[in-house]
């Protein structure tokens, strides 16, 4: 972005190692929702997607490990894109979850998300899972779009008792009004709604728990001051400087990697991540689209959550993409009753934003 | 299935941090809530399912074996904690016995 004359003009608050989904964990303290400052703007990429609302900048980055992007997006009314794995590097951001973790735009409309894309995806030799699919002229194609839409909306999702009332009767209505414009929506079922988010928790605190060894106070950032030697400088550094939710998911992470439970967690997990990414790819083959919502509520109180399991589960629309290497964008067009912001969510095979961004772009402007 | 202190104790161990009293009781009740939660999994029939280890699909991606600098010494030495000339510097390894 650099390199296109992109101004940078400050860096934003998010929760600790991108672990949370309220901004609340976070050691410069809570991001307020623009919308109502009694309110979280969702998380982990909470700064960013205030950021962009509130009108400070024009153009965010987040990252987006379980929804980071598109949840804050939802919450702050602003567009939020989780890029296909591979197709943006990660060089530079602090790994989280490796196999889940992607950079994308946070934005005012789909416009801006398109260019940005344009510049930021692409190969990378310092991130050795970027990939090599070339990138198109996303902002050039935002028009081109079939003229009847194949859209699939898993009634497992419609029938989630996660789901805010109003958001879900919203839902159903965009629905309606694809129809009326002349666009096939089927409902299908995706049997694995319940497993989303457990196996999301195995995988990346297995994952976390690996990366944040690399946080040993030797090489960079904290260091306590209670080292004395090389087992103090670990426990004491480490124990110090993470936060609770940090330590909760390396301890978690650690639990399901260790000898005698390897297998029946993150084994386990990763047999259940390629039935879901089987039955995506699947349903990619008849379908342009998942059509879903964003998150099931709108935004929150702050500190009004405090079950951590509760906190988890605002990430039950999103976490799909992150788990079957997706892409998703949330977009702005609910607005509900209690004066919130509420997104809607799309997704689309692999590599297919041009596509995505496309029938983004449509529904900004054809639904209401 | 639960844990209990001592597991809890060992997972410390090895994740390198330490948990007071309060912490630890804190720590079990929330580890026990998850493992719950993510017990759930069991339910799903894996057989014959192998394990999803990579996400790209990209195979034997290579680059020329070519020597260059991508971070020079005085660069990943920027954010130490501690350092001495070209060197992290870290509390003392060996002990007298």
């Amino acid at each position: 972005m650099l390199n296109e004359d992109a101004i940078i003009i400050g860096r934003l608050n998010c929760d600790e190692f991108a672990m949370g989904s309220s901004n609340e964990n976070s050691i410069y303290g809570p991001v307020l929702n623009p919308h109502d400052l009694t309110k979280v703007p969702g998380g982990s990429s909470g700064g960013s997607a205030a950021a962009v609302a509130e009108g400070l900048c024009l153009a965010s980055l987040g990252s987006d490990t379980g929804g980071s992007i598109r949840q804050p997006a939802s919450f702050c009314g602003v567009v939020g894109l989780k890029p296909s794995y591979g197709r943006v590097s990660r060089h530079g951001l602090i790994a989280y979850g490796s196999s889940f973790d992607q950079i994308g735009p946070l934005t005012n409309n789909i416009e801006d998300a398109a260019i940005i894309m344009e510049v930021i995806a692409g190969q990378d030799d310092y991130d050795s899972t970027s990939s090599n699919e070339p990138v198109p002229e996303y902002s050039n194609s935002l028009k081109s779009l079939p003229k009847s839409l194949h859209i699939a909306v898993p009634s497992e999702y419609l029938n989630s008792n996660a789901i805010d009332n109003e958001i879900k009767d919203d839902f159903i209505n965009k629905i309606a009004q694809l129809k009326e414009l002349g666009h096939k929506v089927k409902e299908v079922s995706f049997p694995y709604v319940d497993s989303l988010i457990p196996t999301y928790y195995v995988l990346t605190t297995a994952e976390a728990s690996s990366n944040l060894a690399r946080y040993d106070g030797a090489h960079y950032g904290y260091r306590s001051k209670n080292s004395k030697d090389i087992e103090t400088t670990y426990f004491k550094t480490r124990s110090e400087g993470f936060g609770l939710e940090v330590k909760r998911r390396i301890m978690l992470g650690t639990f399901v990697l260790s000898a005698g439970y390897y297998d029946a967690y993150y084994t386990k997990a990763l047999r259940v991540r390629r039935l879901i990414k089987d039955k995506t790819d699947e349903l990619f083959k008849a379908h342009d689209l998942i059509l879903l919502p964003t998150a099931p509520t709108t935004a929150f109180g702050l500190d009004e959550i405090k079950d951590p399991i509760k906190m988890y589960l605002q990430d039950i629309f999103t976490v799909h993409a992150n788990i079957a290497g997706n892409p998703a964008i949330s977009i702005p067009l609910g607005n509900h009753t209690n004066n919130m912001p509420f997104g809607i969510q799309l997704m689309t095979n692999k590599f297919e934003e041009e596509k995505l961004l496309a029938c983004a772009s449509y529904m900004m402007n054809e639904l209401n | 299935m639960k844990l209990d202190e001592s597991t809890v104790e060992r997972i410390a161990q090895l994740s390198k941090l330490e948990f007071n009293t309060e912490e630890k009781v804190a720590i079990l009740n929330d580890m026990n809530q998850m493992l719950d939660f993510i017990e759930t999994l069991q339910e799903v029939d894996t057989d014959n399912v192998e394990p999803l280890i990579h996400m790209t699909e990209d195979v034997n991606v290579l680059r020329a074996d070519d020597a260059k600098t991508t971070i020079s010494q005085e660069e990943a030495l920027t954010n130490a904690p501690s350092k001495d000339s070209t060197y992290f510097k870290i509390p003392k390894v060996l002990g007298k016995n």
